[in-house]
């Protein structure tokens, strides 16, 4: 059975799109079937960090619509056969997505993959909420800064309430992922530290990415940074929270950039 | 809804919290249908309406701004006095139109209307009122932007109170975890209500109306386990450790 998974954050960059594209590459590498669907209709990014914006022919809210079956606006990765994307549309709005249309195709996806991974917009609108509303995982991307830590803490408060699985009383299985981490600004200070930020938003940690020039130099040759650059801090530590994601004990660390130096922080595992 | 202002130490204006019970009328598409059950049931129970504020829901019809006051219109003529909407889009009401409400609670006590139209009305006794509970307990933590409204009684917070979010009790509120958002105990007039917390990094803190931001409150008091009262229309607060 699918497991369908929102990369929300409510704060806007902090790094949904490259995890979504990163999460869904190392996933699609250890041989499961992953679908990446972009919900920012209108801000379309995620077919640029896949290096697939030149392929787009249909895309969800065709699907939606019914102008387009999954089969064809399913787009599949030229380097990993088994890491497909649903673009969003660019040239219309959120208002053209409607719930019932995206339950249907949500449901038609389940079939058809391991993962389906929804790369949420910004914000707590509709088309934020229409994201994390068939899910059954939600990872919330957190940057160590305080407006970022209260907006997720918005958005998990939207995920318990506004989410087809809140409704029916169940839970979605929430999770942190702290990224842009500078472990030098932190030990000055400057950045919030990881424990206070588990402590306000009181989630499990899935993983922490490192902040590193290699995210940006991925997503402008049009790959996702696990894959373009796999010995990489940030693809290391993507790598080891798809691992976690699966269900596999992965000791807590932030690899870094400097070679044979890993900061071993402490031993807590991910839940 | 809510309570507000009272400016320290000087009394101007203080707003309170009241709570009525209203019925809720949910009008079925077709309305015209929907009108004539009514009429139907309104033949079985005369004056039934009299002098009882009626609560319009309006989430299983679609009608714009002129078709609500029409329908607001018709029932007036059957003697039903509108006082407040549910279920519509603000946008669409205009300033002569009873106001939107928000954050209805089920109220324990439902007549159900029988549309059977002979003889003796058909009205199901109230069931005999259940014990209302005088105290909420919350074992999550409160998220932010999440606003919980108990005017009932305590509100007690087995988690943190995120910053952005807040508590509105008519009682006293106990945060055992760190308080970050807003908490705002005694909301109903009860002033020997107070506020506890494990870890107070409070937003605002007001007590029966009267209120003090975080700025205003003194900073030794800052991630300590704090507890607020009411001392004579000061507010005050002491550490507890």
């Amino acid at each position: 059975m699918a497991k369908v998974l929102v990369v929300t954050s409510g704060k806007g960059g902090v790094g949904k799109t490259t995890t979504t594209a990163a999460i869904g590459a190392a996933l699609a590498q250890s041989g499961q079937s992953v679908a990446v669907v972009d919900f920012d209709v209108g801000l379309r990014n995620l077919d640029l960090v896949l290096g697939a914006e030149r392929r787009v022919v249909f895309d969800l809210i065709n699907v939606v619509q019914g102008v387009a079956k999954l089969s064809q606006a399913l787009i599949r990765d030229k380097r990993l056969e088994t890491l497909w994307l649903l673009p969003a549309s660019q040239t219309r709005d959120k208002d053209a997505l409607t719930d019932h249309g995206v339950a249907s195709v949500i449901k038609e996806m389940r079939g058809r993959f391991d993962w389906v991974i929804c790369d949420s917009p910004a914000g707590i609108e509709r088309g934020a909420q229409l994201a994390m509303r068939f899910a059954d995982a939600a990872l919330i991307v957190t940057n160590p800064e305080v407006s970022s830590v209260r907006d997720s803490d918005r958005i998990i408060g939207l995920l318990d309430s506004k989410t087809e699985k809140a409704e029916k009383g169940q839970r979605v299985e929430k999770h942190i992922l702290i990224t842009r981490y500078d472990p030098q600004r932190a030990a000055r200070g400057e950045m919030i530290s990881i424990e206070d930020v588990l402590d306000i938003l009181s989630t499990p940690l899935l993983g922490i990415i490192p902040e590193s020039e290699e995210v940006l130099r991925a997503s402008n040759v049009g790959s996702p940074v696990t894959l373009s650059n796999p010995a990489s801090a940030p693809a290391r530590a993507y790598l080891d929270a798809a691992r976690r994601l699966k269900g596999e004990p992965v000791p807590m660390t932030i690899p870094s950039d400097r070679k044979g130096l890993f900061d071993k922080l402490f031993g807590r595992r991910a839940a | 809804m809510t309570t507000a202002i009272a400016i320290r130490p000087q009394q101007s204006m203080r707003f309170r919290g009241r709570s009525f019970m209203a019925f809720v009328l949910a009008p079925l598409p077709p309305i015209t249908g929907w009108l004539e059950e009514l009429d139907k049931w309104g033949c079985n129970s005369p004056g039934f309406f009299v002098g009882r504020p009626i609560i319009l829901d309006l989430a299983a019809v679609s009608l714009d701004g002129s078709g609500i006051t029409e329908l607001i219109g018709t029932l007036g003529e059957r003697g039903i006095r509108v006082v407040g909407l549910e279920g519509t889009d603000p946008d669409s009401l205009g300033p002569s139109l009873p106001p939107l409400l928000k954050g209805g609670r089920q109220s324990a006590g439902v007549e159900t209307l029988d549309t059977a139209c002979e003889g003796t009305p058909q009205v199901v006794a109230m069931p005999s009122q259940r014990q209302e509970p005088t105290s909420l307990l919350l074992e999550n933590p409160i998220r932010s932007g999440q606003s919980v409204i108990f005017p009932a009684g305590d509100i007690t917070v087995l988690g943190s109170v995120a910053s952005g979010a807040e508590v509105v009790a008519g009682g006293s509120i106990h945060v055992y975890g760190a308080l970050r958002g807003r908490a705002m105990a005694g909301s109903m007039g009860n002033a020997r209500a107070r506020i506890f917390c494990s870890r107070n990094e409070a937003e605002l803190i007001s007590i029966d109306g009267y209120y003090r931001t975080a700025e205003e409150i003194d900073a030794g008091l800052r991630s300590r386990p704090t507890q607020c009262w009411l001392d004579d229309r000061i507010l005050s607060i002491a550490a507890l450790d």
